[in-house]
């Protein structure tokens, strides 16, 4: 183990150069976030993963922020067990309608302010699950959403830079357009 | 053989001439019943379980029968014999056929709904889509269990990590887990009523998401079953670029899992260094074929894009950079006592158990059921492909770890000889017109074990398909495995069978 570790501690970081915030994203965030977003949550946010009916694929290249080579922390994203401690929840899949009632409380329980960010394809209606007895079609039909981010599923890098859109406008909120 | 119940059973029934490329039988209620019993008895694995308009079918293999087969019996009076009475297997799918045909499964125990949670607005959705009024979800009644001391614990659907959704009840005694119910659904997105009607492109991109982890396995799935009806062979680039998505897949996976479970025996280091190791074969299939998960790659009629020379070289030069990182990994793991503390002896899978429940992939291969669908009914390009499938006997976490770690190291020597050898050719042909129903059906090793699809087409549609996923067999081996472990074990138990919930849930 002792070589393994000494190895990492004199090998270069495996971790991506920071992406640039996606431009979209930031004029869809202008609309959502407000001044004061700065001041409650300085250079920090907290986000609470909620699967609504994903294949699990989005969920995947969520975890993939974690690991050393995106390295999410480094911006001070991080993840949160309870909606108690998050301000963003990132919901992924076609909100199945056995998942409402759980995503629902989920919201409930996530204080303000708080931001829902639709993660897929499918979380942003446009998925393959979209048509189903058993499906409510988007995010956007159960909450409000303030940020899409698609894909299928998204790149992590995508993801990063929808993140860090969301934190851009945190710090330096553009007007709307 | 002859002396093969089921295959002495089967001797007499009427072969429909419909399916490929196994035989498709259609049997009377002594005889579907009978077949049952055997099954409980041990006399063949029970494959999967499901229904359409009038009809129930069981896919079971048997010693005696030179392939597997499918049983269709005649719904009569919205009903037919319980299979699950004698063979415990088929419970929770007999359930979902009640959920989702409203089909009874007369003598069944368990009538409990499945994966009907009471929010769908009607019932029956693929058989009579009757109205129905919403129910409170809560109101499920979990089995009881009695004695002083205990108390229950709910977790879920909602899960600390990110993870998919569903409910764990722990009936606890101090620390110590005394039964766990599982209840699951909640990602039902109603998959097998999508893929009815879809045009068989279509389909494919359904089925590339019915369990994201495993896109290429499913997708590997619906094209052979949509080849086998429509009697096509793919060309053999194509099928070795198959082959090529489906190791990648298993090897990436086996290393997200074999890190995550360190990770839950709070072994931070090994969980670094395998999610790099994962990373970089993501990055390496990206490059090469344009998706890190390779999603809607393998597609009826061959792949949807071709590997160039470069890509080829860039996968064996990243193969040739994870081997010997691996290998590292691996003593490590196999050096540090403290985490083989957490791993060894817990969350035992009887090897009993993982026969009757015929469970695939590590959770039956750690617990001595020598099975892969890739040696045993191989299809290309592992006809003739001489593999090492790693077989353990310990049935704990431990070993589970241990078959991902061998089929790691197997994958990568069979990537790397297929990679060698792969032939020019055109990797896609186009589907022949039909348009008389045909049926085709296929067993595909996912990299959690076998996944199972049969469609029927006819005029270029899926009329109607099922998916059955490894975790069906699985799941239930959890609630075993877990009892008389501590709650703080759980996450390691389950995380070491890693099911699927959307491959489940449907
Ligand atoms: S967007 Fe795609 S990857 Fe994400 S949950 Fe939907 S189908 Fe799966």
């Amino acid at each position: 183990m002792r070589t393994l570790l000494l190895q990492s501690l004199f090998t270069r970081p495996v971790t991506v150069d920071a992406p640039s915030p996606e431009e979209i994203a930031l004029v869809e965030l202008g609309n959502a976030l407000k001044e004061q977003a700065q001041r409650l949550f300085g250079r920090s946010i907290t986000i609470r993963e909620v699967d609504a009916g994903s294949c699990n694929a989005c969920e995947l290249e969520i975890h993939a922020l974690s690991n050393a080579v995106y390295d999410i922390e480094r911006f001070g994203i991080k993840f949160a067990a309870s909606p108690r401690h998050a301000d963003v929840l990132l919901v992924t899949g076609p909100v199945t309608k056995n998942m409402k009632i759980a995503l629902e409380r989920a919201y409930a329980a996530t204080p303000a302010p708080k931001w829902i960010v639709a993660v897929g394809d499918c979380a942003c209606g446009c998925g393959v699950f979209s048509q189903s007895y058993a499906t409510l079609g988007s995010v956007q039909s159960a909450l409000p959403v303030d940020l899409q981010i698609r894909g299928c599923p998204p790149r992590p890098i995508d993801l990063l830079r929808g993140l860090l859109a969301l934190m851009e406008q945190a710090v330096d909120p553009k007007p709307a357009t | 053989m002859a002396d093969d119940p089921i295959t002495r059973l089967l001797g007499s029934a009427r072969k429909l001439e419909i399916m490929q490329p196994w035989p498709r039988l259609e049997v009377d209620r002594s005889t579907w019943m009978a077949i049952g019993q055997h099954l409980g008895g041990g006399a063949g694995d029970l494959l999967s379980l499901w229904a359409e308009a009038g009809f129930v079918h069981l896919a079971l293999r048997a010693a005696g029968l030179d392939h597997p087969c499918v049983l269709s019996l005649t719904i009569e009076h919205n009903a037919f014999p319980s299979v699950g009475q004698f063979h415990p297997p088929a419970i929770r799918l007999e359930r979902a056929i009640q959920d989702l045909y409203g089909f009874i499964a007369e003598g069944a125990a368990d009538t409990r709904p499945w994966l009907d949670h009471g929010a769908w607005g009607i019932s029956a959705p693929l058989g009579r889509q009757t109205p129905a009024a919403r129910r409170d979800p809560a109101d499920y009644k979990f089995l009881p269990v009695k004695g002083s001391g205990l108390h229950q614990i709910p977790v879920g659907p909602i899960h600390a990590g990110i993870i998919e959704p569903g409910h764990f009840r722990f009936s606890v005694n101090g620390e110590i887990v005394a039964r766990l119910e599982q209840r699951l659904g909640y990602v039902h997105k109603g998959i097998d009523g999508l893929l009815a009607g879809c045009d068989i492109d279509q389909g494919a991109r359904v089925a590339a998401r019915i369990s994201g982890d495993s896109t290429v396995a499913y997708s590997f799935a619906y094209a052979c079953a949509a080849e086998a009806a429509l009697g096509i062979e793919v060309p053999p680039r194509a099928r070795l670029l198959r082959g090529i998505m489906a190791e990648l897949e298993r090897v990436a996976n086996h290393l997200g899992d074999i890190g995550a479970i360190c990770n839950d025996a709070s072994f931070v280091l090994a969980h670094a260094h395998c999610g790099i190791l994962r990373e970089q074969i993501l990055a390496s299939c990206d490059r090469a074929f344009g998706h890190r998960l390779m999603m809607d790659r393998v597609l009826p009629g061959g792949v949807a894009t071709d590997l160039s020379r470069k890509a080829a070289a860039d996968i064996v030069a990243t193969l040739d950079g994870v081997a010997p990182r691996f290998a590292k990994i691996v003593s490590l793991y196999d050096e540090t006592p403290s985490l083989q503390d957490r791993t060894c002896t817990t969350g035992i899978v009887d090897r009993s158990l993982a026969a009757r429940w015929a469970a695939g992939g590590y959770v039956g291969r750690a617990s001595g059921r020598n099975f892969d669908t890739r040696r045993d009914l191989p299809y290309p390009p592992y006809d003739g492909a001489s593999l090492e499938i790693p077989v353990f006997e310990r049935g704990d976490v431990d070993a589970r770890v241990w078959v991902r770690i061998k089929e790691v190291e197997a994958s990568i020597k069979l990537l790397k000889k297929w990679l060698a050898e792969l032939p020019e050719g055109p990797v896609r042909i186009p589907l022949p017109p039909q348009s008389a129903p045909r049926e085709g059906i296929a067993l595909v090793e996912a990299f959690r074990g076998d996944v199972l699809i049969w469609m029927r087409i006819e005029g270029g549609k899926v009329m109607r398909a099922h998916a059955r996923d490894a975790s069906w067999f699985q799941w239930p081996l959890l609630e075993f495995a877990i009892n008389g472990n501590i709650v703080a074990d759980f996450p390691l138990c389950n995380k070491s069978f890693n099911c699927s919930y959307s491959g489940h849930d449907l």
